[in-house]
């Protein structure tokens, strides 16, 4: 969920009322956003790098309010404005308009083929006239960022570029070409570098680094001309300085380039649908013609607007609630849906606005229809399903088992089913290679490498780690293990194990096979070579020689025994004998 | 018992009294030393109600070892009166005797004797008066006999600063005949033999009484762990509610079943290197149902179903990437499918609890792996007042109605069950919470690592209550 925070004062200004710290988080309760903090500039710097940096920061009240993950029409003050006015009747939702350029002829905005494999699309549009103060023209930044951090992942998907349109010409160029080849000189900076310098100085920008990833390795960067060679911007790192916008800016020209055009088409939507506001004729976007390789032209803004009919009684039957499609219809529209009764039965006609490109299907007009009628209005049911319950048949075992080894006095451990390979391999004397782990390709560190193939590491660090109580330690597990296997669609499978350990001054062998005694007498498996189990010598490099068996169960190995190798338990940081069992529970379902 | 013959002695001396005394005169009249008394007392007590035994305590002057040397040598100024000759003293012998300084100056301030500072052989003492009366020793001697009353708090004050009386806090009892009142005590076994019990002898004895202050012995058994405790019930919720088991014994996924199917668009953040564990080998998965997969692919990069769709470039390449499963939704998507498949429609309820993995940052209360708790339900018809309703049933069960804080729950969306063939009409709800924060709510546990894995001190355990939910 991103947060959005916005000035308290600022906020009610623009609502035309003041509210109370309660107040305002109801009405966020009820607009489905929630009221994270309250906060300030100083305080936040004052909880972050302590009071002594924080002597001078504003201490102007900013509100911390979570928007959910896909409403980017609330990413910012005029947004988040805009959404609770109509929600709460004082305005109604404003339509935004694509309009033509005065002089009938849009800027152009040429796509040329180098650009393909890279970052193919763009999208561009025209803010015309627009009035900035310092409060809009610091929230059309953070819009930005905000986007760039959210929908635009990280600007991998879509890069948003803002320019003083005077300061520029068209038409605009937007290419690739050999970062040797790139010069100029980018946003605040006093000198002209190439592009191959400039990633170098970026490097070490705190900001700037995350994004160079994301083209560094290409031959070629994407970058934006003017008719005169004047770069606009290299997206997605950054622009020009040269067509940066300021104060006194009146035409903003926004261009977005995007590996997803459906996403760039959202973002620029977003952007001007936000700030047309402060434009001369509010709400109205100057188009601009994008031209493809191929020779196509499109005309963006999007700003599409979209139509679903939805009949009153599928909202009340999903929602679980009886309004008349009249009221359904009132409710919509206060949701930025703008809603009517057509007149045939009980069919809405809902109309969806460009800011509101999370409804891609009518559930989400349901659930806005829902959120208005208030969550806690809906009354509670029970729904009628009418089913038997079944415990899944290995789980049950599992529960069965774990309080019967209790009862014989062992502890239960519960270990990490993630472990280094060493855990399951060197450690026990094994190699990696010989195993049917599944390997981990992007573990943070080695404790994450390999999915366990075996429960006994995870005991012996958890009998390691409580060397000092009195001895003996007598723990268990009965857990899954993950063993690569090619009959699965994932090429894997968990096994249900049961391991067992006993340390003390003594191995203790006799213990152990006490308590696989007591577990085949509990699973019903009588001693016997044909009709039940038993044990055989074996030998296994967890175990010392001469102290280890196979068990066998209905002819077939299930598992085994023994005293731990003094390597083993040496590698384990562990002083003491100590014998364990590892059963294999799933062929006694 | 120490000294049975003297605790006899006690019940003697309190038979012929018919009120009660205190234990300091019965030492004083047997002539032993009080503590004695004291412990016969106490071992009197614990045969039963013998006799009762009333703790006071009570103060009295007593003389100090230089005290009780004045009684007998007189007062150290006496000492020195009677050491001066009529021809005098000289001062520096006088001082050589052992009450010199202190008896000199309190003489001279009594003005029994004066000093002749000029005397022609050195500075010498002589008496003033022809006798003295030794009234520090007369009042000494009066507080050795007990007449005590006689001095006035002054004067016994005057002769505590002189450290010559010390006043003195004495506990004692104030004993009375008991309940079961006799003169004979008889032997106390410590504990009930199977021979008393053949024998009977069982019958004329006296046990002694056991301390009931103490703790017992530990029984030797096993634990089962916090964390499995509040699972099994969460299970038993789940079971009480009519919910089926889910198998999620399969912690590797394919991002198909974790991501593609539930909607989940291939570039959502979730699905980054830095939140879920990727495998490299098996690194990828096969075997999909290839026409379910097709109408996944159409839906997220077309649409349909009344969807608009995400309208992206939908790689196969992304839904083959093994995975650890990031959630058990994963089994539920597999489950609606397979439920689906099954020709006509019957609702169900799932549960499942079981582990999924994070490539998280870790914290204090986030591990790489945890177990998820989830609830399905899928019917025609259900609404968001059932879940609403469901939810509420579920938290009521676990006793706290808070707790619907640390969850999720939702309704699946149309795009998700469309495709698998679930038929219109049927709406699925569902929850997920984490196992671990309730259990450590419920136990009081503020570390997830002081709970879960390796490093877990088995003491906690070992010491941890059973796990009632609603209680």
């Amino acid at each position: 969920m991103p947060t959005v925070s916005v000035k308290r004062d600022l906020l009610f200004q623009a609502l035309g009322k003041k509210y109370t710290d309660e107040e305002f988080d109801e009405l966020c309760f009820e607009f489905g956003l929630e009221l994270d903090e309250i906060t300030s500039e100083k305080d936040i710097i004052s909880r972050e790098q302590g009071d002594v940096r924080a002597a001078g920061a504003s201490d102007v009240v900013l509100y911390k309010i979570d928007v959910p993950a896909n409403r980017y029409d609330l990413l910012c003050l005029e947004g988040l404005v805009r959404g609770l006015q109509v929600f709460k009747q004082k305005i109604e939702a404003p339509y935004y308009r694509r309009v033509g350029a005065t002089d009938g002829k849009p800027q152009r905005f040429i796509i040329t083929q180098e650009t393909a494999v890279l970052r193919p699309h763009a999208v561009a549009a025209v803010l015309r006239n627009i009035t900035f103060t310092q409060e809009r023209y610091d929230s059309f930044i953070e819009l930005q960022e905000k986007l760039h951090q959210n929908i635009c992942r990280k600007r991998s998907l879509v890069a948003i570029g803002t320019h003083d349109l005077d300061t520029i010409s068209g038409p605009f160029t937007y290419t690739a070409k050999a970062p040797d080849d790139i010069c100029f000189k980018p946003l605040n900076q006093k000198e002209e570098s190439t592009a191959t310098e400039l990633m170098r100085l970026y490097k070490n920008d705190s900001h700037l680094r995350h994004y160079l990833h994301i083209i560094e390795d290409e031959p070629h960067y994407p970058i934006i001309y003017d008719s005169n060679g004047v770069v606009l911007s290299m997206p997605p790192i950054i622009n020009g300085d040269h067509s940066k916008i300021s104060l006194k800016t009146k035409n903003v020209f926004i261009e977005c380039t995007a590996t997803d055009l459906t996403k760039a088409k959202i973002v620029l939507d977003m952007m001007v649908t936000m700030f047309s506001e402060y434009c001369a004729k509010p709400f109205t976007v100057e188009e601009v013609e994008v031209v493809c390789p191929d020779g196509s032209t499109c005309l963006y803004p999007d700003l599409a607007y979209r139509k679903e009919l939805i009949s009153g009684d599928t909202i009340n039957q999903k929602v679980g609630i009886k309004e008349s499609a009249e009221s359904l219809a009132r409710l919509l529209t206060r949701m930025c849906l703008k809603a009517e009764v057509t007149g045939k039965a009980d069919e809405i006609e809902v109309e969806i606005p460009p800011t509101r490109s999370d409804v891609i299907h009518a559930c989400d007009i349901m659930e806005d229809a829902a959120m208005a009628y208030g969550f806690n209005n809906i009354a509670r049911t029970k729904p009628k399903t009418y089913t038997i319950a079944n415990q899944l048949p290995l789980n049950k075992l599992s529960e069965l088992l774990r309080l019967e080894l209790a009862a014989a006095g062992f502890t239960e451990a519960l270990t990490f089913a993630l472990c280094s390979q060493e855990d399951i391999a060197d450690k026990l004397g094994k190699k990696i290679s010989d195993s049917r782990a599944v390997h981990i390709s992007n573990p943070k560190t080695a404790e994450f490498q390999v999915a366990r193939t075996t429960l006994l590491p995870g005991l012996l660090k958890t009998l390691a780690a409580n060397r000092k109580l009195p001895l003996p330690l007598k723990l268990f597990e009965i857990s899954d293990v993950v063993l690569k296997d090619d009959t699965t669609d994932v090429g894997a499978r968990n096994n249900r194990r049961l391991c067992a350990v006993f340390y003390n001054k003594i191995p203790g062998f006799e213990v152990i096979h006490g308590l696989l005694d007591r577990v085949m007498q509990l699973l019903d498996v009588k001693p016997s070579r044909d009709q039940g189990y038993y044990i055989q010598a074996a030998s296994d490099s967890i175990f010392f020689p001469g102290r280890c068996a196979e068990i066998i169960s209905h002819g077939k190995s299930v598992g085994c025994l023994g005293v731990l190798h003094p390597d083993v338990i040496n590698r384990f940081e562990l002083t003491m004998p100590c014998s364990a069992l590892d059963l294999d529970i799933e062929p006694f379902l | 018992m120490a000294d049975a013959g003297l605790a006899e002695s006690v019940l003697e001396r309190l038979e012929k009294l018919d009120c009660g005394v205190d234990s300091q005169d019965v030492a004083s009249v047997l002539s032993v030393d009080h503590q004695a008394i004291v412990g016969a007392v106490k071992s009197l007590q614990s045969l039963g109600e013998l006799i009762s035994a009333e703790q006071r305590s009570s103060k009295h002057w007593e003389l100090t070892a230089e005290g009780k040397e004045i009684v007998e040598q007189g007062s150290h100024e006496a000492r020195v009166f009677n050491a001066i000759p009529t021809e005098g003293l000289s001062q520096t012998d006088l001082m050589k005797l052992p009450s010199g300084k202190v008896g000199f100056s309190k003489a001279m301030s009594n003005k029994w004797i004066r000093l002749d500072k000029g005397h022609e052989s050195g500075p010498r003492v002589f008496r003033m008066v022809e006798s003295i009366e030794d009234t520090v020793q007369d009042k000494l001697v009066q507080v050795q006999k007990g007449l005590t009353g006689k001095l006035d708090e002054k004067e016994k004050n005057e002769l505590k600063k002189r450290k010559l009386l010390s006043e003195v806090t004495v506990k004692s009892y104030w004993l009375t005949k008991g309940p079961s009142f006799s003169t004979t005590v008889t032997k106390q076994e410590t504990d009930l033999t199977a021979e008393m019990i053949a024998s009977g002898t069982w019958r004329d004895k006296k046990f002694k009484p056991y301390n009931f202050e103490a703790l017992g012995v530990p029984p030797e058994c096993g634990h089962l762990h916090p964390l499995m405790k509040v699972r099994t019930q969460f299970r038993q919720i789940f079971l009480e509610m009519g919910f089926t088991e889910m198998p999620t014994n399969n912690f590797i996924e394919s991002s198909f079943w974790n991501f593609d199917s539930l909607f989940q668009p291939q570039q959502h953040p979730a699905r980054d290197q830095h939140d879920t564990f990727f495998l490299s080998d098996p690194a990828v998965a096969k075997d999909f149902p290839m026409d379910y997969l097709e109408r996944v692919k159409k839906v997220h990069s077309e649409g349909g179903y009344g969807s608009q769709g995400y309208k992206y470039d939908w790689k196969l390449e992304e839904a083959q990437k093994n995975l650890l499963r990031t959630h058990t939704t994963a089994v539920s998507a597999r489950m609606l499918y397979k439920l689906a498949q099954q020709g006509k429609f019957t609702p169900v309820k799932y549960f499942s609890i079981d582990r999924v993995f994070r490539n998280e940052t870790l914290d204090a209360t986030h591990l790489a792996e945890f177990h998820q708790i989830e609830g399905v339900v899928a019917d025609y018809g259900l609404t968001l007042g059932d879940l609403m309703g469901v939810l509420h049933q579920f938290f009521t069960k676990l006793g706290l109605k808070k707790w619907v804080e640390v969850g999720n729950s939702g309704v699946f969306r149309p795009e998700m069950l469309l495709p698998m063939g679930i038929p219109e009409g049927v709406s699925v709800i569902a929850w997920g919470l984490s196992l671990e924060r309730p259990t450590m709510i419920k136990y009081g546990i503020n570390n997830i690592r002081e709970l879960v894995g390796h490093k877990v001190n088995l003491q906690m355990v070992y010491d941890s209550p059973i796990c009632r939910l609603d209680s």
